[in-house]
């Protein structure tokens, strides 16, 4: 008996010191993402809300959600058509303008910061409250634009365009890619170009054949990222909408709705089914965009 | 042929120019007419106001219902105080044991928190909602916080281990010889080397817990809890005769963010470039 005693304490005095810098976050992984993970996903078919005990229902979320639930379509379409507008814009205008910005320029350092600072301010409920008056009737933008003769309406207020405020408002914030861009742009070897002139190849036959091939790797990662961060937009739809998603649902995000059905109307049930929904949404769009890449990404091994 | 490289370089000047003068244009008129007499705000239309008055920031700090935005600012930094500690100490230990030891299992726990990274919090936020609820951690930090200690935010552990990796491993093996320990290895020789990837995560941790609203709403409900991004939520779709006192308050609510970003945008562009690439 003693010498097993032994032998487990001499066992335990050899635990390998990974484990132990590990525990928290193992703690942690199991606590706040595992098992709330599996819970959502029972809950998801289930119709608790909030008080009594949840009641297996089956699918009947799922169905209910595509089949029943104008609001939740409302959402889904909302959601994908900001994505779809404003990842490529963003992206464009990032890389537009790390390549701008890459030709050593006098006040580049400067340049850049102006350029990444609405990337950190950009998800701030301060920052959603001005663009309600920046895009208000009388605000900044439709007074901007009446210089020019154009007059539009409140576009907060009006539902065919007030999407538009926010996808401006994503736009606005293309600086964190940009960055990312440049880094990338920077470690592109020289001696390409310095060939590419040589050849007599112009600048924009050097963009289209060296500068995209190189950093399609990082466009790929920027491209996941910005479709992740997109779908999981929230402040921008609930201040400017005022939480209502409003006008006629045309604010409506997807984490808005998830949000509303579930601490607003506690149908906790039927939002997990929704929320498992945008999980599988993120998780197709991440695995498409890995297959695209394995076609089209140029890795420099 | 230098002619047409000269046009070339005052065009791409001049949109470079313009672009900046764009993207820095919301935020210049929100300052400046946070500082405009509220019923020129609307009216006004030049950056520089023709008038200058401080009332907005007068009125605007005194809040609302006797809680005045001091209360407000104590409430965030105390948040983002306890944020930052946690982040730092946490990830740095999981950090280093993924960078630097070897153990059963690691490509897979390295791959499972490269995925909880994917994990959309709205998938999560449910159950946790409810298991805060039942610990009685309505109207606490502790919803936000205690999540911190126990490394959740996997973007920061990422960041380290990239950064470790970039630690010359000469230094580990000459101290190992000159027997220290592992813990030791940690504290006396990484810990102090990846000082720049702690002031990253830092700086990010700041920021994105003071900018935070989902979760602030979610697991406060008492105004005298509110931080001042809760506090700012009141000026939404708020009366005319606030529109000053917000303009005034959300400048404000920005400094912070100005100054990190002012002193430490090294760090900032350096850490999102490391992530990004690899």
């Amino acid at each position: 008996m003693q010498r097993k005693g032994e032998k487990r304490a001499k066992q335990k005095a050899k635990i390998n010191p990974a484990w132990v810098f590990l525990t928290p976050w193992i703690i942690g992984i199991l606590i706040f993402s595992g098992i709330p993970l599996v819970s959502s996903l029972y809950l998801s078919f289930t119709n608790y809300s909030f008080v009594g005990l949840p009641e297996l229902t089956g699918l009947r979320n799922y169905i209910n959600l595509f089949t029943n639930d104008t609001k939740f379509l409302d959402a889904m379409r909302v959601t994908c058509l900001y994505v779809l507008i404003s990842t490529p814009i963003v992206l464009g205008f990032a890389l537009l303008l790390a390549v701008l910005l890459n030709k050593n320029m006098r006040g580049i350092g400067m340049f850049r910061a102006i350029y990444y600072l609405p990337s950190l301010i950009g998800g701030s409920v301060a920052v959603a409250i001005l663009w309600q008056y920046i895009f208000g009737e009388s605000g900044a933008f439709n007074q901007f634009m009446a210089h020019f003769g154009f007059h539009f309406p409140s576009w907060v207020g009006t539902p065919k365009y007030a999407l538009w405020s926010i996808i401006f408002l994503k736009i606005w914030q293309f600086g964190a890619p940009m960055v990312i861009f440049l880094s990338g742009i920077k470690n592109i070897p020289s001696d390409l170009y310095e060939a590419a002139s040589i050849d007599g190849a112009s600048g924009f036959r050097q963009f289209i054949s060296i500068t995209i091939p190189m950093l399609s790797p990082i466009i790929f990662f920027n491209t996941i990222m910005q479709i992740i961060q997109s779908f999981q937009a929230f402040t921008p739809s609930y201040i400017i909408s005022n939480g209502t998603g409003g006008p006629v649902n045309s604010l409506l995000f997807y984490t808005l709705y998830i949000y509303q059905s579930a601490f607003g109307n506690f149908q906790m049930g039927y939002a997990a089914a929704a929320a498992w929904i945008l999980l599988i949404l993120i998780a197709a769009c991440t695995a498409v965009g890995f297959w695209i890449a394995d076609k089209c990404v140029f890795y420099n091994e | 042929m230098a002619g047409k490289a000269r046009i070339n370089k005052i065009l791409r000047y001049v949109i470079v120019l313009v672009g900046a003068w764009i993207m820095l244009y919301p935020i210049l008129w929100m300052i400046s007419s946070s500082l405009k007499p509220l019923n020129l705000i609307f009216k006004d239309l030049s950056l520089i106001p023709s008038q200058l008055t401080l009332d907005n920031y007068i009125k605007g700090w005194k809040g609302s219902g006797g809680t005045s935005f001091g209360r407000y600012y104590i409430n965030s930094f105390v948040l983002v105080f306890f944020a930052m500690a946690g982040n730092a100490l946490s990830c740095s230990l999981a950090a280093f044991a993924f960078a630097r030891l070897r153990f059963k299992g690691k490509n897979i726990l390295f791959g499972l928190m490269m995925v909880t990274l994917m994990i959309p919090l709205h998938v999560l936020v449910i159950p946790q909602y409810i298991m805060f609820t039942k610990l009685h951690w309505m109207n606490t930090i502790l919803p936000i916080v205690v999540p911190k200690f126990f490394a959740t935010d996997a973007f920061f552990i990422f960041l380290m281990v990239q950064f470790i990796r970039g630690i010359p491993r000469d230094l580990d093996e000459a101290a190992t010889i000159d027997g220290c320990s592992v813990y030791m290895l940690f504290v006396k020789i990484i810990y102090p080397l990846m000082v720049p990837a702690l002031v990253t995560t830092l700086i990010f941790t700041f920021m994105w817990t003071w900018n935070d609203f989902f979760t602030q709403m979610l697991y406060t409900s008492n105004a005298d809890h509110f931080t001042v991004t809760l506090a700012l939520r009141m000026f939404m779709d708020a009366e005319e005769s606030a529109t000053g006192s917000f303009f005034a308050m959300s400048s404000l609510s920005l400094i912070p963010i100005f100054l990190m970003f002012l002193f430490f945008q090294k760090y900032l562009v350096e850490g999102i470039a490391t992530t990004g690439i690899k």
